[in-house]
């Protein structure tokens, strides 16, 4: 199973809260995962109710059977000065480098530069050795850009390397190319089952296989239970109202014969919902990928739900390649 | 027509905590109008139907989109967007639809074009770090929007221009991003990085200090050599741009504080959204830009909100336990027998006449439940079959449905009850997020966009949407109180 998992999706879909979810799940059984995020939002810390995370490695959660999630939110001005002092010893200068705005300029405006430093460091998280040369951890997750984004984010390193043609930034970038590129990475799209997310992550998956990187699996999250057999609600509710009246009031209910035509319009409403739901399904079956579904936690994500959908996650076998 | 069907009552008064989407589209004096929110709520879809809406009610519209879904763009009738605004057809009355699609590189091209001779034009555009930088990296999709926006502005064409916002991580970077273009291209480093390539190489490091050569040998090393000549290259071409990069970031700046243009927060009734929502608000009013209010898209109600959540689970409880035992008893009080269903009378609906069918039904019924009292008593597993008998028989005799009917009456009863029950909680959960949201910002105006079960394909949908904008400005949407 790879050992570095991407996670992206179009914006709204949950993609913070599927990371996590698969970063629980793949801590099972003693293992150590690193949930990582890469645009500064905090995602994660707010998600597992912590105060914003710092620049280092911290764990946040223990899984069934020892396992432990640990998080890192990568800052790119960090992760920077961590490069630099890493390969010149700036010290101090580092801070100045700062001050005239160097820094800012390399992580905000150079070219990609932000980006190869945020895959980069995550990279090294995935190739970390302890001193008995056993991986520090078993993966890592990352909370990745969205679907529109994501093929330019992980790519970038190839354009970097490009434009860059020497130093150790052009080298950083092709060390980050060759993992991400391996099987050892797989890159997850997350959708709802809806029409516009969906397109999206069908595009995402063709960009993405263009640009040659490792495409996982299809999390469809949110997925909403089914209440009813669809079919015979559709074509049995409209002419029922007066025997589904009468069995509303055996039911208890007052006034039901007010409340009967509302509860069919929801139905045919939720019914609409289903079959456009069911479209959807086909396309993305029609993508070829592994697929896992994740059901609509009603009330906020917090920890139990995190756990919950973690468990459904293990019982679907995610994070297994797709065409990686 | 759609000006004047909106879905919610027309009389409510957009005063107490609602907002008028058609009287800021009729406003005259507002010019601008930005949607802006995070990721996945709506933004672009709001932006159009609002384009729409205004162009029907007679204004001279363009709508600036910036990463549409091929679907939205065919809405509008136009298979490909581009950098180019495009007559949308189709729209009724004496008002006029623009769409485009903002193409950054182009903009950008254009830009340095506009604003540089032509030899010194065509070293930027070939610069390998111009390529880069143009083609979309942080900041720069936000900063181009703002270009392209300043220009629709200056060619004064329309009436009221509608933006999209780029779909930022943040929904905040929409605003900072220009800001750092522009510090960043007027700032000191890039001054530094010039001065090499300005006096010709190495010459000009002597009048650097130690500090400096030190860091731009650095960035030499870690970047390499030829990258950053190609910044250096680039920069001493944009050199005489640069003055103009700031000052029209800072003039494009002011105008979103100006009193034509007018924000709209978009989002959904959901945690994050909303959290995004409340930043925006803080920020926009930090930045003194002028917030006209919150544009809360797929919000659920329900006509039979009477019936709580818990009723509903329990009246569907009761269908499955007590279904065929004693009707009489499963009544455990779960309503006030007395009371004229209020909700109904209240919002003004009344029942639509049952069908013939189902009036003829009345006669076999009671028999039906009678035969199932009398043969199913306690096991439930025959129920299934002996529900379906008594079923059958109804059926054929109205001669509407066939054979489909494997579900019972209770079956599909309790199936409607407990789908109004996930729906009330659907509503509960919007409301208590939408309540969190009204604390903190009691002071900015609401409209609730009701959600539809499909996705917009052409002009009616938008149109649709528009009604809701326009309708939806009642302190809570229809039937969810």
């Amino acid at each position: 199973m790879s050992r570095f998992q991407v996670v992206s999706g179009k914006g709204g879909t949950g993609k913070t809260t599927v990371a996590a979810a698969l970063a629980l799940a793949l801590a099972t059984e003693g293992r150590r995962t690193l949930l990582v995020e890469v645009e500064g939002r905090q995602g994660i810390a707010q998600l597992f109710d912590s105060d914003a995370l710092p620049y280092e490695e911290r764990k946040i959660a223990v899984a069934p059977g020892g396992g432990e999630v640990y998080a890192l939110a990568i800052d790119a001005e960090r992760a920077l000065l961590d490069y630099l002092q890493m390969f010149y010893k700036l010290g101090s200068a580092g801070r100045a480098l700062k001050k005239l705005g160097a820094i800012d300029f390399a992580t905000t405006i150079a070219p990609g530069v932000r980006d190869v430093l945020l895959t980069g460091k995550a990279c090294e998280a995935v190739r970390r050795k302890d001193k008995q040369g056993r991986f520090v951890y078993d993966h890592v997750i990352m909370d990745a850009p969205p679907t529109g984004r994501i093929t330019r984010f992980l790519n970038v390193n190839d354009e970097v390397a490009g434009l860059a043609r020497i130093g150790p930034i052009h080298n950083q970038a092709q060390a980050v190319m060759r993992v991400l590129k391996s099987p050892q990475t797989a890159v997850h799209l997350v959708t709802l089952l809806e029409e516009m997310p969906v397109q999206e992550t069908a595009d995402g998956i063709a960009e993405l296989r263009a640009a040659e990187l490792p495409v996982g699996s299809v999390f469809v999250n949110m997925v909403r239970p089914h209440l009813l057999d669809e079919d015979a609600l559709r074509t049995a509710a409209g002419g029922r109202r007066k025997e589904i009246a009468k069995a509303l009031t055996r039911a208890g209910v007052t006034g039901s014969a007010a409340l009967v035509r509302p509860l069919v319009e929801q139905a045919a409403q939720h019914a609409e919902r289903v079959g456009l739901e069911r479209e959807q399904r086909a396309v993305l079956a029609g993508l070829g990928l592994p697929t896992a579904e994740l059901p609509l936690i009603g009330d906020g994500v917090d920890l139990a739900a995190l756990h919950d959908l973690a468990t459904e996650l293990r019982k679907q076998g995610a994070g297994e390649e797709g065409d990686a | 027509m759609t000006a004047d069907t909106p879905v919610t009552d027309p009389a409510l008064p957009a005063a107490d905590g609602g907002l008028d989407t058609d009287a800021l589209l009729d406003d005259p004096g507002i010019r601008i109008v930005v949607c802006c929110g995070s990721g996945g709520v709506g933004k672009t879809t709001t932006a159009a139907a609002l384009g729409v809406r205004a162009a029907e009610r007679g204004r001279k519209v363009v709508v600036l989109t910036i990463d549409p879904a091929r679907r939205l763009a065919q809405s509008m009738g136009i298979d490909r967007l581009d950098n180019v605004p495009r007559r949308v057809d189709g729209i009724g009355g004496e008002g006029e639809l623009h769409a485009m699609m903002l193409d950054m590189k182009r903009t950008f091209d254009e830009t340095v074009e506009a604003h540089a001779d032509a030899e010194r034009a065509r070293a930027i555009l070939e610069n390998p770090f111009y390529q880069s930088l143009s083609a979309g990296f942080a900041g720069t999709q936000e900063y181009m929007a703002m270009e392209k926006l300043g220009q629709l502005r200056a060619r004064d064409e329309w009436d009221l221009i509608i933006v999209d916002t780029p779909p930022s991580r943040s929904a905040l970077d929409f605003l900072d991003a220009p800001k750092r273009l522009g510090s960043f291209l007027d700032g000191k480093f890039i001054r530094l990085l010039m001065a090499p390539a300005k006096v010709g190489g190495r010459a000009g490091m002597k009048f650097l200090n130690v500090g400096m050569s030190m860091m731009s040998g650095t960035l030499g090393k870690l970047l390499g050599g030829q990258f950053l000549r190609d910044v250096q290259t680039f920069v001493a071409a944009m050199d005489t741009m640069f003055g103009g990069f700031r000052s029209r970031a800072d003039a494009t700046y002011k105008l979103l504080q100006a009193p034509g243009t007018a924000f709209l927060v978009v989002a959904t009734p959901e945690q994050d959204a909303l959290r995004e929502a409340a930043y925006f608000v803080e920020r926009l009013a930090a930045e003194d830009m002028p917030l006209a209010g919150l544009v809360l898209n797929r919000v659920h109600g329900s006509e039979a909100s009477r019936l709580s959540a818990e009723q509903a689970l329990t009246a569907a409880e009761n269908l499955d336990d007590t279904r065929i035992v004693d009707q009489r008893t499963g009544k455990a009080g779960l309503g006030d027998q007395e009371d004229p269903d209020p909700a109904v009378t209240a919002s003004g609906t009344t029942e639509p006449p049952l069908s013939p069918e189902a009036g003829q039904a009345s006669g076999p019924e009671p028999a039906a439940e009678h035969q199932d009292t009398t043969e199913n008593e306690p096991p439930h597993e025959n129920i299934a079959d002996t529900a379906t008998a008594p079923e059958a028989g109804i059926v054929d005799a109205n001669g509407t449905v066939d054979a489909n009917d494997v579900i019972s009456i209770e079956e599909l009863t309790a199936g409607l009850l407990r789908l109004h029950a996930e729906r009330m909680q659907v509503v509960a959960r919007e409301h208590r997020t939408r309540d969190r949201f009204t604390a903190l910002h009691p002071e900015v105006a609401v409209t609730a966009v009701a959600a539809l079960p499909g996705d917009v394909h052409d002009l009616d949908g938008l149109r649709a949407i528009g009604d809701r904008l326009a309708g939806g400005s009642a302190p809570a949407p229809a039937g969810a109180a």
